[in-house]
């Protein structure tokens, strides 16, 4: 590798990585209970596909859709679905979404596997096995992985890059992920490389991360791969945003309203390349995840491989429970980018990298009182997407959606660099959170005021082309009788009309009896 | 010279010549097409065309709110009022109408009845709303001889959901 290149803005921050680093991985022990949203990637909800009281196997698809940006739900392990409906689930709102509740049995009887060589199967083959395994971006979107691979097809990948950095503060599961399965990360790489036939890969690091990099630069010794390197990067937030890392690595921008795909560039986190060789090599679908459990409330921070399903309160417990029961806030995701979760009977789903357990309230709920903007411009030098966070807020105070849209709103990745550095404490992004709901809100309504009036215009058109054809009807009906009479009439010139003469007699009659009585 | 650029203007006001009228079309584009008739107009259209007449004010559209009148007057650099109330009030979650389907007679009157055929059904069988169409107008509702149509607030989901707004926080606390 030649040079790295920079981008602008970002922070050091304290890592806080080795606290939950002390303690190897491990597996967390089943739930009697397995909470499963029917849709945990972005993209389509998917339908339920088994009922109430049906018996499941580990690796059963249990819900799927057939949208393309779709990624189904698999049984985390074997048990009988003991209901289908509402229940809370780990989003920012505090809402219930539908889920599907598995009552474990214990057994972890598996699903029958269909093992084949990958080596074998064309890039299409491997790209719907992938889709089967209900594969999403492990690195926090959960962005479906088979349509991103599917892009292969339209656009060149020059360069394939994967997302080794975990650059926000105590989030350490990648980390352990490339410790111990530094080769699986290889080989999945190896099946990228065998979809999308990249000219390089290049497998970026923090250089935080001295042990990752010395795990995975040995398996690669063990499994070369042709045109790849791994690349110690250095550490800065957000350096693992994709937008960011392709910034560092390739010096190149992706331009405004496009994507990755679009200069030539596809990124894949390590975590979804170990998912993809556990897809291909042994048929298994995604229903675990390594998520790191750390923070200053709980007893024993680690890593722990967790079924999906699984409620952070059993998590908790694994972690040797909280110091502080009463004084326990809890934050999904990193200190960051992370939201802060409602209660700990939530389950941990695709996009679950960490659970936070805080004795204080890192990230509130509602953030209050701020004091105003001194314009020092702070947040314009950390700003990552170089954008200017300054006259965002001010446009979004303001409400004035269109000016934001200006501004390049919805280029902001939320990072949270501009909250950090503010000295009056505004909750920036919680600004630019709240006007994107907005803007997407009106653009709903759009869209359904436009198909109204589409459906409306549609509707008159149609009554108009039937009142046009009644009357046509009516017409034709008219003439036609016209022209009956028209020829009954000339037929009759020659007789004396019946009906006349039926009348003549009468009034005759009645002439001849008026006589007669008079 | 004037000859020519009146020949020049000429052939352009036919060549060019536009087609409906456009400021029609935008009033009706930021209207948001319950076709309700709340507005005492016979539709949407209907409105966007007196409002560009100068016939009637832009603030008689209750579905659209508060929003719409905003940016009607933004459109047409007059002064935003407020809502009037005369022609009904603003619902934050729009309303769907429900047909109770063990009443309903399949009379069709409301199939009838609907601007943007939201309903579905056939004569003596049962009828039932696309709720993904309608437009919440209660159009429906009075022709309806067994009363078996309920306006119910359009079901909110989690992606409906809204980030707060840190100011609504601030606000009360500038207050006290």
């Amino acid at each position: 590798m030649a040079r790295l290149y920079k981008f602008h803005g970002g922070l050091h921050l304290d890592g806080h990585k080795s606290e939950s680093l002390g303690r190897d991985l491990r597996s967390a022990s089943l739930p009697e209970q397995l909470i499963l949203p029917l849709r945990q990637h972005i993209g389509e909800y998917n339908k339920p596909l088994v009922e109430v009281g049906n018996r499941v196997l580990k690796g059963d698809v249990i819900a799927a859709n057939s949208s393309l940006i779709c990624a189904a739900v698999h049984a985390p392990t074997s048990g009988t679905v003991s209901a289908i409906g509402n229940y809370p689930v780990a989003h920012p709102s505090g809402q219930r979404d539908s889920c599907i509740v598995i009552d474990v049995d214990g057994e972890d009887e598996a699903a029958r596997a269909d093992i084949v060589n990958p080596k074998e199967l064309d890039s299409e083959a491997l790209i719907q096995r992938i889709c089967r395994a209900g594969i999403v971006g492990l690195g926090g979107a959960a962005f479906p992985t088979s349509p991103k691979l599917s892009r292969g097809k339209t656009h060149t990948v020059d360069t394939l890059i994967i997302n080794g950095v975990e650059c926000e503060p105590y989030i350490t599961c990648d980390d352990i992920l490339m410790r111990n399965y530094a080769d699986e990360i290889i080989r999945g790489s190896a099946y990228l490389q065998q979809i999308l036939s990249p000219q390089t890969t290049l497998i970026a690091i923090e250089d935080n991360k001295p042990e990752a990099i010395a795990a995975m630069q040995e398996a690669l010794l063990l499994q070369p791969l042709a045109n790849t390197e791994i690349i110690a990067i250095p550490t800065i937030y957000p350096s693992g945003g994709e937008k960011q890392l392709i910034q560092i690595l390739t010096g190149k921008e992706v331009p405004h309203g496009q994507f990755a795909f679009d200069i030539g560039l596809l990124c894949q986190n390590v975590g979804t390349c170990v998912a993809i060789t556990r897809a291909l090599e042994q048929d298994q679908p995604l229903i675990s995840r390594i998520v790191t459990c750390t923070g200053d409330n709980v007893s024993q921070p680690g890593n722990w491989e967790v079924r999906f399903g699984t409620p952070i309160s059993h998590l908790i417990e694994q972690a040797g429970g909280y110091k502080n029961p009463d004084n326990a806030f809890l934050v999904m995701g990193g200190p960051m980018m992370g939201f802060a979760l409602h209660s700990d009977r939530l389950p941990i789903v695709k996009a679950s990298n960490c659970i936070m357990v805080m004795r204080e309230q890192t990230i509130p709920h509602t953030p209050g009182y701020h004091d105003e903007c001194i314009r020092c411009s702070k947040c314009t030098e950390v700003c990552p997407a170089q954008l200017l966070p300054q006259q965002l807020y001010w446009h979004a105070r303001a409400q004035a959606w269109d000016r934001t849209l200006e501004f390049k709103l919805f280029d902001c990745i939320e990072c949270g660099c501009c909250s950090a550095v503010c000295p009056s404490q505004i909750p920036l992004v919680q600004y630019y959170r709240a006007a994107k709901s907005e803007i997407r809100a009106a653009h709903k309504a759009q869209f359904k005021s436009d198909r109204a009036r589409a459906r409306f215009e549609f509707r008159e058109k149609r009554l108009l082309l039937k009142k046009q054809a009644d009357e046509e009807r009516r017409r034709l009906k008219r003439e036609a009788l016209k022209q009956k009479q028209a020829k009954s009439g000339a037929a009759a010139d020659g007789a004396p009309d019946p009906v006349q003469a039926a009348l003549e007699r009468v009034r005759e009659r009645k002439k001849a009896i008026r006589e007669e009585t008079r | 010279m004037a000859g020519l650029f009146g020949i020049i203007l000429g052939y352009a006001s036919i060549r060019f010549k536009v087609e409906g009228n456009p400021v029609v079309d935008q009033i009706d584009a930021l209207l948001p097409q319950t076709q309700c008739g709340q507005c005492t107009y016979a539709g949407c259209r209907p409105y966007a065309e007196a409002i560009a007449n100068g016939e009637a004010p832009i603030n008689q559209c209750p579905p659209g709110g508060q929003a719409t009148i905003v940016a009607l007057a933004d459109l047409l650099d007059t002064e935003a009022l407020e809502l009037n109330a005369e022609h009904g009030e603003h619902l934050d979650v729009p309303l769907v109408a429900v047909i109770d389907e063990q009443t309903c007679i399949g009379c069709t009157l409301c199939i009838q009845a609907c601007p943007v055929d939201a309903i579905l059904g056939a004569a003596k069988h049962m009828h039932t709303v696309i709720a993904d169409e309608c437009t919440g107008c209660k159009l429906c509702l009075p022709p309806c001889p067994v009363d078996c149509i309920d306006m119910v607030p359009e079901q909110q989901t989690i992606d409906d959901w809204k980030w707060s707004n840190p100011l609504d926080q601030l606000m009360p606390a500038r207050d006290g």
